[in-house]
């Protein structure tokens, strides 16, 4: 087989099963967060509504293509592609298991770190070329967000990757067969999560596309097929980050009984029900809390992480000293945002 | 169904009367409030008296309505004092053409919007008012709707795409 | 070193069509970043001239009107005309439909601030779940109502003299079951955001306003006792049969958006506390007192006010003897409440704006009229 022929294969093959993990993803959220409201959810379309996120995106398929009067041209239209190109580049390397990857880098892990971080430029873009002000707004809290929360989820993988010593994603799932990572670095894990929320926008930090304030932000002014880019991106990028959680916290596909793929993706989707029940519960910090918060607790703590993990390479702990301590730290740092937290009270 | 009997009313008015002796003002009570006239030239060092004096205090204008009793306009100001619980109101009569009134959003700011909406609904120009632009209606509309004389129609005709 | 970057303000409009302007509100912010410099409010793109019609309909016909004032407390609406209009012309209302009328507004009250709480929710940015446990509340309230009146939301129930119908037999029963149902979901609903650290961070020292200002602005309701200020009409100016009944007025300190939602909370735990006291006292007897086929009051003027869940809801109602209103003022509580906004919005946020407008609870239908 040539290789062009492999490598179009695969990467179509990853293309497709992203979209229909994306409309069942969908059809989960409404579904999931229904039955939080008390209610049922879609039920009209199919089997308990299994087609509802299919007829929707037939719907955005057919819609008018709608580009304002004096929107930029072309930061308008391509926006949405270099949001999703991006996020979908994140999975040339996601291994769902041993074999089963496009490509296993040795540099995995610092080629996510670097390839997610572009699809800001994409939503910059957005928010500039609609000309219109909410999303100008949107896009700039996008843009403040992301470099806010990008340093302690670099920070919290450079604890991994320290220990791991290692940055490749087969490696590092491999050294969890015994112990996941999670049970290592929970205040890793916390620090992860908590970044990946911001970086996904989703609630409690989806400031910039906040439906009650800029009203949808940089994707204010799309409509059709481009709106549903960016809606298939901010799913790619939920499963994106929840795979990445699942892989490098979780211990990925390396549990038994089940086939190796299927852990994954059941650990995988955990995750992102978690995300997604915290969406249907929390309200939505400030974009000056939200600052407060990625300065002054997770960066710092992000530091104590790196520094335990440090020290328990350098003074070769045993595996339990340092599990606890990052526990107690995650457990002092939950309190102590508990009790005071970020934002100015005026 | 009043908070005032009529004995407390009466001391009301007592204290009224007294407050206000030379500000020629017409005390009298139907319904069981305190009602007191006054020209417009005074009602602001009234309304001001009425507030600052400590044995009265009607720090809350409840309401400010505009009446057009079809050969003059009379404004009725409902005060009420938060502290002692009276009630009482303030009406001045205004002439049709040349509706001028001063304004009382000095003594109480919430008389804001209640003058901007007489102003625009009558006609009546407040002076002294920071800010006296159309509050309801819409922008370019000189007509004054609760005018006795205002006909009882739309104020422009139906355009293509009203529902 | 001078400063290298000049900033200039920025104008936003938001509304009338946005989200969370709760209707037809419009108000252009004058942003530094995301700082609100200035905000100036525009309204009126609901104005029906309910003030104008009433003086061409007549008295009973009026009441119509005035269901579509505050949208979401008819019937506390229709108390307060009808009231104006019974004070006008004298009329006893017989003591069983006081009661009906009061179990109903403080019904309504319920309604209301559960809606306040779902649109205050969704303001703060939960994604729809405080909004659905709120409507799940309100929709048996409203399902209540319907039972009495035959509709959920634009009644036309009370009549000058008494109330259109009795109750429907089985209204004990409903109530029997709708009362524990709610006073759960009260809870389930505080415990969903009154807790909540990040609504608590987003809603403490928002929006506040100190008593002297508050009576300044003729504030009125939750949004004044917020500030401290215990002022409650069904109190301090006794109306139908409140003063049968036993109920505590709650009062906030700071006079921010967190306390003016405390205290919507609590005022629906105490209007429950008064529906049910209510109901075990109701008297029996006649709904309608004897009034004349066609209302026409003396010629005079009153002031009736009545506390809405929104506040203080005044109805000025000059009678000049005929059949129809001479002149009927409508001081709407949202309408002098939003007056303050200004004031509030002093040196908040792009998002903190949403909250306090949230948090003021304001309805277009009755600022604009």
């Amino acid at each position: 087989m040539p290789w062009y022929v492999d490598i179009t294969a695969r990467v179509g093959a990853m293309l497709i099963f992203l979209i229909l993990t994306v409309l069942a993803l969908v059809w989960l959220e409404r579904k999931f967060a229904g039955r939080i409201q008390m209610r049922l959810g879609p039920m009209r379309t199919g089997y308990q509504g299994l087609l509802q996120s299919l007829a929707d995106a037939v719907k955005l398929l057919l819609k008018e293509d709608l580009r304002p009067a004096n929107a930029d041209r072309w930061a308008f239209q391509m926006a949405p592609f270099v949001v999703f190109v991006p996020i979908f580049l994140i999975f040339v390397t996601i291994p769902f298991s041993r074999e089963l990857v496009i490509r296993n880098l040795d540099m995995g892990l610092f080629y996510i770190i670097a390839v997610s971080g572009l699809s800001i430029v994409g939503i910059v873009m957005a928010g500039w070329g609609s000309d219109n002000k909410y999303a100008l707004l949107g896009a700039v809290r996008s843009a403040a967000q992301m470099i806010s929360y990008e340093l302690p989820l670099v920070l919290a993988l450079l604890g991994i990757a320290m220990q791991a010593s290692s940055l490749n994603l087969v490696t590092i799932v491999e050294q969890q067969r015994f112990l996941p990572n999670l049970f290592m670095q929970p205040l890793g894990f916390t620090l992860f999560m908590v970044a990946a929320l911001a970086e996904l926008h989703r609630s409690p930090f989806d400031i910039p596309v906040a439906e009650s304030e800029v009203v949808g932000g940089p994707f204010i002014e799309y409509s059709g097929i481009r709106w549903g880019i960016f809606y298939l991106s901010e799913y790619v990028n939920l499963v994106a980050v929840a795979a990445l959680a699942s892989l490098v916290f979780l211990g990925g596909w390396e549990w038994p009984l089940l086939p190796p793929a299927a852990w994954f993706l059941v650990k995988t989707f955990a995750l992102i029900m978690v995300i997604m029940w915290v969406r249907a519960t929390l309200p939505r910090l400030r974009i000056d809390q939200l600052m407060d918060f990625a300065w002054k607790i997770l960066l710092p703590l992000a530091f104590v992480n790196i520094f335990i993990v440090g020290l328990y390479r350098l003074y070769q702990w045993p595996t339990w000293t340092v599990s606890l301590i990052s526990l107690a730290m995650a457990i002092v740092a939950a309190a102590t945002v508990y009790h005071f937290p970020g934002g100015e009270r005026r | 169904m009043t908070a005032l009997g009529p004995k407390e009313d009466n001391s009301l008015a007592v204290l009224l009367g007294q407050t206000l002796e030379g500000v020629a003002a017409v005390i009298e009570q139907p319904q069981g409030e305190a009602v007191v006239t006054v020209e417009p030239e005074k009602l602001v060092s009234l309304c001001r008296r009425l507030k600052e004096d400590p044995g009265l205090g009607f720090d809350y204008l409840r309401c400010l309505s505009a009446v057009d009793y079809g050969d003059h306009f009379q404004l009725v100001y409902h005060l009420y004092s938060m502290a002692y619980g009276h009630k009482m109101v303030v009406k001045v009569n205004i002439p049709l053409e040349d509706a001028v009134a001063p304004s009382v959003t000095a003594v109480w700011r919430g008389a804001d919007w209640h003058e901007r909406e007489a102003a625009e609904m009558f006609g009546i120009t407040f002076t002294g008012h920071p800010h006296l632009v159309p509050l309801l209606l819409e922008e370019g509309c000189d007509e004054h709707p609760l005018c006795k004389s205002h006909p009882m129609v739309a104020l422009r005709p139906p355009r293509n795409g009203d529902s | 070193m001078q400063r290298q970057l000049d900033t200039v303000d920025m104008t936003l409009n938001m509304g009338p069509q946005h989200p969370s302007t709760h209707g037809v509100f419009r108000m252009v912010l004058t942003v530094d970043g995301e700082r609100i410099v200035a905000v100036e409010p525009y309204i009126g793109y609901l104005h029906r001239g309910i003030e104008k019609l009433s003086e061409t309909l007549n008295y009973r016909q009026v009441i119509t009107l005035m269901d579509r004032a505050d949208y979401l407390a008819n019937f506390n609406n229709e108390l307060t005309y009808v009231m104006a209009v019974e004070k006008l012309m004298r009329i006893e209302v017989p003591e069983r439909a006081e009661y009906i009328r009061v179990i109903l507004c403080e019904l309504n009250r319920i309604a209301s601030h559960l809606m306040f709480y779902g649109a205050m929710g969704s303001d703060a940015g939960v994604f729809g779940t405080a909004f659905m446990y709120a409507f799940q509340a309100r929709e048996k309230i409203v399902a209540a109502f319907e039972s009495v009146s035959g509709a959920r939301m634009m009644h036309n129930f009370f009549r000058v003299g008494g109330v259109r119908d009795d109750l429907p037999r089985d209204f004990g029963p409903i109530m029997a079951r709708l009362i524990p149902q709610l006073r759960q979901s009260i809870e389930d609903c505080h415990n969903l955001l009154g807790h909540n650290e990040v609504f608590i961070a987003r809603s403490k020292g928002i929006g506040t306003i100190g008593p002297q200002e508050a009576i300044d602005y003729g504030l009125s309701g939750p949004a004044l006792r917020a500030c401290g200020v215990a002022e409650d009409l069904r109190r301090s100016d006794p109306y139908s049969i409140y003063p049968k009944l036993d109920f505590r007025i709650p009062v906030g300190k700071d006079g921010d958006c967190y306390d003016r939602y405390l205290l919507r909370v609590e005022e629906m735990r105490q209007s429950l506390y008064m529906v049910e006291q209510a109901l075990e006292i109701i008297p029996p007897g006649p709904v309608m007192a004897q009034v004349p086929k066609v209302l026409k009051p003396p010629p005079g003027e009153v002031y009736v006010r009545t506390e809405n869940p929104r506040g203080d809801l005044g109805i000025y109602l000059v009678s000049q003897g005929g059949d129809k209103p001479y002149r009927v003022k409508v001081r709407a509580p949202s309408f002098c409440n939003l007056m303050a906004l200004e004031h509030l919005l002093r040196d908040c946020y792009i998002a903190d704006c949403v909250m306090v407008l949230g948090s003021l609870d304001i309805v277009l239908g009755e600022v604009d009229r």
